[in-house]
C-alpha cells in the first residue's frame, strides 16, 4: 500500500517547551490514523506542523513521496494538498455558505467562478446542505457549521483531510451528523489523520490509533487492541479518564 | 389538540386549514396593550410640554434674556450673513472630502504596516509606531500651526505656501493616527483562527487579508470611523486659524466687523445640519453591528 504521508522524528518546541518529540508515523493512502490524547498533548500543533501552519524544529514530513518540510517547498501549493477542519471558529462569518466553499477554489487554484459554483452545490447537495447554500454561517447550527467546514475542504480536492477535534465544540446531539459525514467520506476512499475525544467514533473509522502523552506517541495499534487492552499505564490511565468522563 | 386555547366560546383559534386566528384571550390582550401604550404616549408628551416649557419660559424672561438674545439670536443679520458662512463652509465640505479620503488610505495602510509580520518591513513598522505614537499625542491645533506657519517660514523651493494646503496636511497628518490605530484595533480583534483557516485553504497572506481578515476587521469599526469622520468635519474649523475662509472664519469675520455673535451661531446652525444626521446614522450602524455580534455569539 502506498504511503500518502510519512511523518519522521519530527520535534516542535515552543521556547524551551518541547511540545513534539521524536514523532513517526505513516498513513496510507485510503486509511484513517487517529491521534487520541488528553489536552495539551501536542495533537493540534501535530496537525498544524503538518499544514505548515508551524514550522517543525527537526524531522522530515512528506507528502507522496515529496518533502514538504524542505525550505523550498511552496506553502501555500502543499496546503492546498491538505483540507484541514478546526475545532472552532472555521467558516467566515461574513460570507455565506457558497462563498465560503467558492473562496479558495477561486483565489487560490485559480478556477472559474461558474465552475466553482456549480462543484460547491453539488458537493452541498451531497450532503444534504443545498438549502443553506445562500445562508450565513450564524444562521446554521453548530454541526452544520462544521459539516460546510469540511465541505469547504473538499472543495479543494485535497489529498487528506487534517481534523482537529471537530466535535468538541459541538452540542452532543449534533455530534452524530459531524460524524456520519466523515464515516462516509471514510468510505469513499479519503484518507486522513484526526484528532479526536470521541473513542466510539475512534474504533469506527480508524485503522491505526496512536497515542499522543507529552508530546511522544506512548502506544499505537489497531482501534481494537489500542482502546480494548492498552499496554502502558498512561494509555489506560488515559482511556479511563475518557471513559469516566463520558459518564458523566 | 392538547392545547387549551382559554378561548371563552369554546372554539379552537386553529381552523381545520391550519390557519392560525388570535384567540379571543390574545385579541382582549393586545387591546388592552394598545391602551397602555397610548397613555404612555400621553404621559411622555405631557411631561415634556410642562418640563421644557417651563424651562424656555425661565430662560425668556430671565433679565438678560434681552441683551443675550439680541447678541446670539439676531436672526435678520443672520440671515443677511448666512450666504458667505455658505461659501465657507463649501471650504469645510471640500476639505472634509480630500482629507477623509487621503485618511482612509493613508490609516490603512499604516495600519496594514503595522500588524504585517514581515521582516522586510521592520523599519516602517517601528516608523508608524512613533508616527502614530506622536501624533496621538499633540493637540491638532499645534500641528496646524506648527505646518501651516512653520512650513513657509523655512523658504523651501518649490513648496507651496498655501495655507489651505497646508491646513489639509496638517489635518490629514494627525487624523492619519487617529484612524490608523482604529483599524489596527480591528485587524487585532478578528479572531487568529479566521487566518489559520484561511491560510489552510492555500490562500496567500494577502488574499487572505483581502478577503477574510479585512472585510470582519473593517465592518467592526465602521462605528468608530464614522464618529471619527464627525470629528473631522468639525475639526476642519481649525484651519481657520490660518486666514482659511472656511464657515469659522467667514463667521469671525462678520462678527468682528459688528461685535454680534450671530454668525457664529449661524455657522454652528450649519455645522450641526451635516453632523446630526451623520451622527444619528452612526448610532444606528452601532446599534446593527452590536445585534450582528450578540446573534453570531448565540450561533
Ligand atoms: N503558539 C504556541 N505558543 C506556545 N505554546 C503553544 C502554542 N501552541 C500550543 N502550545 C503549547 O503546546 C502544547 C500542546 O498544545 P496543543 O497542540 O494545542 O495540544 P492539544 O491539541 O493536544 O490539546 C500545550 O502545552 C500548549 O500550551
Ligand atoms: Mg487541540
Amino acid at each position: 500500500m502506498s504511503e500518502v504521508l510519512v511523518v519522521e522524528k519530527v520535534r516542535k518546541a515552543f521556547g524551551s517547551e518541547v511540545v513534539l518529540e521524536d514523532i513517526s508515523f505513516r498513513v496510507p493512502v485510503h486509511t484513517a490514523t487517529v491521534f487520541i490524547g488528553s489536552s495539551g498533548s501536542g495533537k493540534s500543533t501535530l496537525l498544524r506542523c503538518i499544514n505548515l501552519l508551524e514550522q517543525i524544529d527537526d524531522g522530515i514530513i512528506t507528502l507522496d513521496g515529496q518533502e514538504i518540510s524542505a525550505v523550498e517547498a511552496n506553502v501555500d501549493e502543499v496546503r492546498k494538498k491538505f483540507g484541514m477542519v478546526f475545532q472552532a471558529f472555521n467558516l467566515f462569518p461574513h460570507k455565506t455558505v457558497l462563498e465560503n466553499i467558492t473562496l479558495a477554489p477561486i483565489h487560490a487554484r485559480g478556477i472559474e467562478p461558474e465552475q466553482a459554483i456549480a462543484e460547491a452545490l453539488e458537493l452541498l447537495a451531497r450532503f444534504g446542505l443545498k438549502d443553506k447554500a445562500e445562508q450565513y454561517p450564524d444562521r446554521l447550527s453548530g454541526g452544520q457549521q462544521q459539516r460546510v467546514a469540511i465541505i469547504r475542504s473538499l472543495a479543494l480536492h485535497p489529498r487528506m483531510l487534517l481534523l482537529d477535534e471537530i466535535t468538541s465544540a459541538l452540542d452532543p446531539v449534533l455530534v452524530n451528523e459531524v460524524l456520519s459525514l466523515v464515516r462516509d467520506l471514510k468510505s469513499d476512499g479519503m484518507t486522513m489523520l484526526l484528532a479526536t475525544h470521541e473513542m466510539g467514533f475512534a474504533k469506527q473509522v480508524a485503522d491505526e490509533v496512536c497515542f499522543l502523552h507529552k508530546g511522544r506517541i506512548l502506544e499505537w495499534g489497531a482501534p481494537e487492541d489500542l482502546l480494548e487492552s492498552p499496554k502502558l499505564p498512561e494509555t489506560k490511565d488515559f482511556l479511563r479518564r475518557v471513559h469516566e468522563a463520558g459518564r458523566l | 389538540m392538547g392545547r387549551n386555547s382559554g378561548d371563552s366560546s369554546g372554539v379552537t383559534p386553529y381552523d381545520f386549514g391550519g390557519q392560525w386566528q388570535p384567540s379571543s384571550h390574545e385579541l382582549a390582550r393586545r387591546a388592552s396593550r394598545k391602551k397602555k401604550n397610548n397613555r404612555n404616549a400621553i404621559i411622555a408628551t405631557l411631561s415634556s410640554v410642562v418640563v421644557l416649557g417651563s424651562l424656555a419660559i425661565v430662560v425668556v424672561t430671565s433679565p438678560g434674556w434681552k441683551s443675550l438674545s439680541d447678541t446670539f439670536f439676531a436672526w435678520a443679520y443672520g440671515v443677511e450673513v448666512l450666504p458667505k458662512i455658505i461659501l465657507g463652509f463649501g471650504t469645510n465640505v471640500v476639505l472634509t472630502l480630500i482629507a477623509g479620503s487621503s485618511v482612509a488610505i493613508l490609516g490603512l495602510t499604516i495600519a496594514l504596516l503595522r500588524t504585517s509580520r514581515s521582516p522586510a518591513l521592520t523599519p516602517f513598522r517601528i516608523l508608524s509606531t512613533i508616527y502614530v505614537d506622536l501624533f496621538r499625542g499633540i493637540p491638532m491645533l499645534l500641528v496646524i500651526l506648527l505646518v501651516g506657519f512653520g512650513i513657509p517660514a523655512l523658504r523651501l523651493q518649490g513648496v507651496t505656501n498655501n495655507v489651505l494646503v497646508l491646513g489639509t496636511i496638517a489635518v490629514i497628518i494627525t487624523y492619519t493616527a487617529y484612524v490608523a490605530e482604529v483599524i489596527r484595533s480591528g485587524i487585532l480583534t478578528v479572531h487568529p483562527s479566521q487566518r489559520a483557516a484561511a491560510r489552510s485553504l492555500g490562500l496567500t497572506h494577502f488574499q487572505t487579508l483581502r478577503h477574510v481578515i479585512l472585510p470582519q476587521a473593517l465592518r467592526r469599526v465602521t462605528p468608530p470611523l464614522l464618529n471619527d469622520l464627525v470629528a473631522l468635519i468639525k475639526d476642519t474649523g481649525l484651519v481657520s486659524i490660518l486666514g482659511v475662509t472656511d464657515a469659522v472664519r467667514a463667521a469671525q469675520i462678520s462678527s468682528s466687523r459688528t461685535f454680534n455673535y450671530t454668525p457664529y451661531v449661524m455657522a454652528a446652525i450649519v455645522f450641526l445640519l451635516i453632523t446630526i444626521p451623520l451622527t444619528r446614522f452612526t448610532d444606528r450602524t452601532l446599534r446593527k453591528s452590536i445585534e450582528r455580534q450578540n446573534a453570531q455569539g448565540n450561533a
